[in-house]
Parts: C-alpha cells; sequence; structure tokens
C-alpha cells in the first residue's frame, strides 16, 4: 500500500510541479496563441494533479486532502523527476522540456490504461486524451524549430543538449516502481523506454536534430526526494500563501 | 515579406447537424498550426465537433458600399419569405 501512495505522489507531483512552471508564462507567450495553448496545458495537468494526489491522500488515510499534499510538503517530500524543475529558460528551453515530458508521459498513461487498479485506470483513462494532444502540439512544435531558421535550430539542439541528461530518470526503476509493475498497476521499463526512444528519434529526425546517446549518463534522485536547487523556488512562490496565512481559504 | 504571421478566420461547427459558425480569427503561419491555435483559442470551453480556418486574405467580402444594390431589392418582397407556412414543434434547428 505504501508502494502505492509513493507511486500516485510521484505522478501527482510531476503534474503539479510542470503545471506551476507553466502557469509562470502567462502572459509571457510570445504569441498570444501560444500564450494560451500553454496556459491549456498547464490546466490540464492541473486537473491531473487534483486526481493523483486526491486519491494519494485517500490511501494515506491521514486527512491530507489534495491541497494540503500540494502546499503543506517541502521539497525533500516531494516525488516529482527532476526534468519538470528544470527553468522556463527560453522558449526552445521551455518546449523541449515539455516534448521529452509529454512522450513519456504519453506512453506511461497509455499504460496505466491497462492497470490493475480501477481508479488508476480512470485517471489514465480521461488524462490520456489530454495528453495525446499535448503531445501532439510539442512534436509538432520541436519539428517546426527545429527544421526552422539557423537560429532555432541552434537554440533546439542546444536546449535539447543540455536537458537529454533529465530525460532518463522516469525510465529508471527504483523498488517503489518496480513493486507497482509486480501487482500489474504500471507498465515495465524496458517498453515503455524503448516505445518512448523510438517516438522521440522520429520526431528529432524529422525535426532535423542530432538525438543525443540514450545510453548517455542520467541525472537521477527526484523521484526519491532528492531535488536540484530549482524546486525550492517553485515551492517557495506556490505555497506562500498557505505558509504565511495558514489554513486560509476562500 | 511581413514577419507577422498571416490572419486566419476560425469556424466551428457547435454540433451534428448545425452549420459551422464564424467565431473570429487569429494568427498562425500555416494551416495546421491554426486548426491547433484555433483548438486552444476558440475551444476552451467544450464548443465544438469540427473546426475551419480559411486564410482571411482568401475569402472575398462584398464591400460596404453595395449594400443598397445587393440586399435592398429583397426588403419589399415579403411573398419570398416562408413566414406563412405553420412549423410542426418537432422540426428544430431550422
Amino acid at each position: 500500500m505504501d508502494a502505492k501512495i509513493q507511486y500516485l505522489l510521484r505522478q501527482g507531483d510531476n503534474a503539479m510541479i510542470l503545471s506551476q512552471q507553466l502557469c509562470q508564462l502567462v502572459g509571457k507567450g510570445p504569441a498570444l496563441e501560444e500564450d494560451m495553448a500553454l496556459s491549456n496545458v498547464a490546466l490540464d495537468l492541473l486537473g491531473q494533479t487534483r486526481m493523483w494526489l486526491g486519491y494519494a491522500g485517500e490511501l494515506e488515510g491521514k486527512g491530507r486532502d489534495e491541497d494540503r499534499l500540494a502546499f503543506l510538503r517541502d521539497a525533500i517530500e516531494y516525488r516529482n523527476c527532476l526534468l519538470v524543475e528544470q527553468p522556463n529558460g527560453s522558449y526552445a528551453d521551455t518546449l523541449t522540456r515539455q516534448f521529452l515530458f509529454d512522450t513519456w508521459h504519453y506512453f506511461l498513461l497509455d499504460g496505466l490504461t491497462r492497470s490493475s487498479d480501477e481508479r488508476i485506470r480512470g485517471i489514465a483513462l480521461k488524462s490520456v486524451k489530454e495528453v495525446t494532444y499535448h503531445l501532439r502540439r510539442s512534436g509538432d512544435l520541436m519539428v517546426r524549430l527545429g527544421d526552422g531558421s539557423e537560429k532555432s535550430h541552434a537554440m533546439m539542439q542546444t536546449a535539447l543538449d543540455e536537458l537529454w541528461m533529465y530525460s532518463g530518470e522516469m525510465f529508471l526503476y527504483d523498488e517503489i516502481d518496480q513493486a507497482m509493475v509486480e501487482q500489474s498497476v504500471a507498465p515495465a521499463s524496458e517498453l515503455l523506454r524503448q516505445q518512448s526512444l523510438d517516438h522521440m528519434a522520429d520526431i528529432f529526425q524529422e525535426a532535423t536534430l542530432t538525438m543525443p546517446s540514450p545510453d548517455a549518463w542520467m541525472q537521477r534522485g527526484g523521484k526519491q526526494g532528492r531535488h536540484s536547487e530549482h524546486l525550492g523556488f517553485i515551492l517557495a512562490e506556490m505555497q506562500f500563501l498557505q505558509r504565511a496565512y495558514p489554513e486560509s481559504s476562500w | 515579406m511581413s514577419k507577422e504571421w498571416p490572419l486566419w478566420e476560425v469556424f466551428i461547427r457547435s454540433q451534428h447537424g448545425l452549420a459551422h459558425k464564424h467565431v473570429g480569427s487569429l494568427h498562425a503561419p500555416d494551416a495546421e498550426m491554426a486548426i491547433n491555435n484555433a483548438r486552444d483559442v476558440y475551444t476552451r470551453r467544450n464548443e465544438g465537433v469540427s473546426i475551419w480556418v480559411a486564410r482571411a486574405a482568401d475569402i472575398v467580402a462584398s464591400s460596404p458600399s453595395d449594400k443598397g444594390a445587393l440586399f435592398e431589392p429583397a426588403n419589399n418582397k415579403v411573398y419570398r419569405h416562408p413566414t406563412f407556412f405553420p412549423m410542426p414543434e418537432e422540426v428544430k434547428n431550422l
């Protein structure tokens, strides 16, 4: 049971931190249409967060609902992967981070629609429709900017090279992920990794980007609560109100 | 060449059986992205089942100054309006 709670927190925290990051760009997108699209993605992810954390809180049974889990945990208790806490940077960085995340996210959710846990199946079925669009959009933009001007190509390649070391953590299963595979709750790492790498290779090729080696050394630790310095700042902003005015509500 | 993305007009069909309706416009570099952008800008509240986009430059419009010649002759021909037929209540969306 404990492993499942941790697994749910990981899913919820991934979606929440990425959503929070994208929300920082509201009103700052490069074009009105892009601005709206990014906020839509952020909202989708926030909705998914609520379902994951809500379920985690219920299983835990200590009276922590989605809000308490979101606003009253410190960085060390957060279980998101390092990729989603990387800074927004330039638009090339934001997009590349999104594409790397969307690819894994899509194939994960696709696997979770066959989970042995009915509630997880339900969340995955609802989310996978949203994420199908996220992946289509971010893949399309990777191709456009990768195969765009000389400048956009260079920016995308740099972003990809710099973010690549954060793209492998999701596929590095620890005992918690492994327990979920054994209970048929989650899809196995090997298949997930292969599906994701295949899709990335297709898009990168079309985008004329050079794919870094999948066997390169990968950063890890976020899923276990060892985060980069960025997460603290993200949480400081996100949690400020509840920390400064405990229990305040609408 | 202008650096601004071209303007597209967006048409959305809100449900099957109804016609596409003009809902607004947006900027996009090509048709595919125009569809994606239209989805993000105009269907956030579950508005549609189908989207059309057309380049604003490709739409040929009548000139406002032709209003008299084009539309006024229809004003005094009341027999062209099907207002003399009672409509069965079951017929919707006509």
